[in-house]
């Protein structure tokens, strides 16, 4: 991943002069306005992408839940019972209405309501990532500032150089080699499979969580930091900076005055969308170290085709992948 | 971008005094329409060859590699018996089942070979039909294809490949269609965004002033501006290719059992980490041989457009 990806993709509809917004409240709130209609409408396809996807494509989830040898009889008899008779659209909506009251329907294993299902290990799944976010905002701001303004350092060269490994490395590769640096022959600093008992939170048993998080910490300090290295060294090199150079101002104060605000608001929206990475992460991540979270659970109900619980966890994970990448846009696109 | 980012390396300084005064941007002679083009202009930087010589030999190593395992990798008999350190004849020691490290090492690249190249080199391709298709026409076309991509960019890559898997069954060709359709949007996006600016250029309206049909245009007067955006989405997707397709293998959902590859050597035996470490470090090695070269030609590619946006 490189700088590029941040390049300013363009704005569709974005007005030149936006930025004048206290003066124009008029316009920006219409601005606002379409945003969210657009939003609605992309959610309102991807839920029904994700409910096509699963109870579309199978076609016959009563034979999964009774098996093969199932008598065409009792199949008749559940497909009703879960409605799979009536036509798919009108599944749909009621699914969907289900989903906006908030009840995600049972789950096929144990006919335990889906919405208690993932509770736990929802919280679970987020102590993960915004343990991780607190870490990786201000260690990329630190690493990232520090490599802008002491360009072609030691410091400089070896981030960029690590940068473009870590950069390359697929999360569950990191993960594993955290695991053999610190779980086993080398170090036997922490557990390499992350246990944690039903009914505690993650908090409660911090050496589960430390490989986990470091693993995600990991990949987005490398990818944050280099992103905020290229904006700060943009605004540096900027007119605006220029200017105060000539102005006289001291080095300190153009550094800390000037550029770093101007670098932060760039930064923004990197940092929304390594939010958005850290979440697609988490599902990978968990699986490497076994860690109880919806990332976990997305895979084993995947393996046993349990559809009400896969289709909530997809449906979470989409919407909020869905929000930061939006929320990465907008700031952008101002 | 930062001034050393545009600086040209060492390797380029050099290769660009080899190749002529043609290669040299700032010499006034005419250079040929090829040598002036952003492919050449990438395909210079010493970073880019580099990485995609790095990229080369992996594909060629697990290509080749079938052909040279020393024993069955399928074929436990007559080894040493599971997670085994390395010693005579097994010089990397044995997996979880006592099957030999190296032979299945060996042979255990051949579908990432293939797969990974075919996802990145589609994806580019199609993503880069769609974005310059909507940035020519603009309007209608253009909202309709881009709010279909961002339905697809909802959900994140690996969540994509696995939900539609579990559904229709883990097959090679299923794979790869599925990495392609997740990894379009964001080839279209930035695409899209390189050839917007191309429309207000002055040959671009005077072509189509001039009648000529917009085919045409997008692939004589597009394409070979947007040269070095493609290939830096090139290096990315291929390198987020390899990831994602170890990665959806690692979770199992990828290439099946008694097939196997790099992704699933480190599944299998990811519990003998600490008997027999180089079941599990020797494919790690390699995924990131192969994913470290892509990524080192996507970022020289990417210093070389920030070079070209500045002379600009």
């Amino acid at each position: 991943m490189t700088e590029l990806t941040l390049a300013p993709v363009d704005a569709p509809g974005a007005e030149p002069g936006a930025d004048a917004r206290g003066k124009r409240l008029g316009p920006w709130a219409r601005r606002l306005g379409s945003l969210v209609a657009q939003a609605v409408v992309t959610l309102l396809l991807v839920s029904a992408l994700v409910f096509f996807a699963t109870q579309a494509l199978p076609g016959d989830v009563a034979r999964l839940i009774l098996g093969k040898t199932a008598t065409p009889e009792r199949l008749a008899v559940l497909r009703e019972q879960l409605g799979l008779d009536r036509p798919v659209l009108v599944q749909y909506w009621d699914w969907l209405s289900g989903v906006l009251r908030g009840d995600f329907g049972e789950s096929l294993a144990n006919h335990e309501p889906v919405t208690s299902l993932i509770g736990e290990r929802l919280v679970n799944s987020l102590s993960l990532a915004l343990a991780a976010m607190v870490i990786i905002i201000p260690v990329s701001l630190l690493v990232g500032v520090v490599a802008a303004t002491h360009r072609d350092s030691w410091f400089d060269k070896a981030f960029l150089g690590l940068s473009m490994v870590i950069n390359a490395l697929p999360d569950f590769i990191i993960g594993t080699l955290l695991i053999a640096l610190f779980a086993t022959n080398v170090t036997h600093l922490l557990p390499p499979v992350s246990i944690i008992p039903v009914g505690d939170t993650p908090w409660q048993h911090l050496t589960a969580m430390i490989l986990p998080v470091a693993t995600l910490a990991t990949s987005g300090v490398f990818y944050l930091g280099r992103l905020v290295r290229a904006s700060f060294i943009d605004v540096t090199n900027s007119e605006y900076v220029e200017m105060a150079t000539l102005k006289g101002l001291s080095r300190r104060v153009i550094t800390y005055r000037h550029a770093l605000p101007n670098a932060l608001a760039a930064a923004i929206p990197a940092a929304s969308l390594v939010a958005a990475f850290t979440i697609g992460g988490v599902v990978v991540v968990e699986y490497v170290f076994n860690y109880p979270g919806i990332g976990m659970l997305l895979v084993e109900s995947l393996g046993n085709q349990n559809l009400p619980v896969i289709q909530a966890l997809v449906l979470i994970v989409a919407v909020s992948y869905f929000f930061f990448n939006r929320l990465a846009d907008a700031f952008e696109r101002r | 971008m930062s001034r050393d980012d545009v600086k040209p390396a060492p390797a380029q300084a050099a290769t660009a005094a080899a190749a002529g005064g043609a290669a040299a941007e700032a010499t006034p002679a005419t250079p040929s329409r090829w040598a002036r083009s952003d492919l050449a202009r990438v395909l210079r930087s010493g970073q880019v060859r580099a990485g995609l010589i790095m990229t080369i030999i992996m594909v060629i190593f697990a290509i080749v590699g079938p052909f040279l395992a020393p024993r069955n990798p399928n074929d436990a008999s007559g080894g040493p018996g599971p997670y085994n350190p390395p010693t005579d004849g097994f010089p990397l020691g044995t997996d979880n089942i006592g099957n030999d490290v190296l032979s299945r090492l060996l042979a255990g690249g051949i579908h990432l070979a293939w797969m990974a190249p075919a996802s990145a080199f589609t994806a580019v391709l199609l993503g880069a039909v769609v974005g310059v298709v909507a940035a020519y026409y603009g309007g209608v076309v253009d909202m309709l294809l881009m709010r279909l991509m961002d339905v697809l960019l909802a959900f994140p890559l690996v969540v994509f490949i696995i939900l539609f898997v579990s559904m229709v069954g883990p097959k090679p060709w299923l794979l790869v269609v599925l990495v392609v359709i997740g990894m379009v949007p964001g080839v279209a996006r930035v695409l899209r965004g390189a050839a917007l600016p191309l429309k207000e250029r002055e040959y671009v309206l005077w072509a189509t002033a001039a009648g000529i049909p917009a085919r045409r245009i997008m692939l004589r007067e597009y394409l070979p501006n947007i040269w070095s955006p493609l290939m830096v989405e090139l290096g990315m997707r291929l390198m987020w290719s390899i990831g994602a397709l170890a990665s959806i293998s690692y979770l199992g959902y990828g290439i099946q059992a008694p097939d196997f590859d790099w992704g699933t050597m480190i599944e299998e035996s990811r519990n003998g980490l600490q008997t027999q470490p180089w079941a599990v470090l020797v494919p790690v090695l390699v995924i990131v041989l192969f994913t470290i070269g892509s990524n080192i030609m996507a970022e020289g590619a990417a210093r070389v457009v920030a070079r070209t946006e500045k002379d600009r």
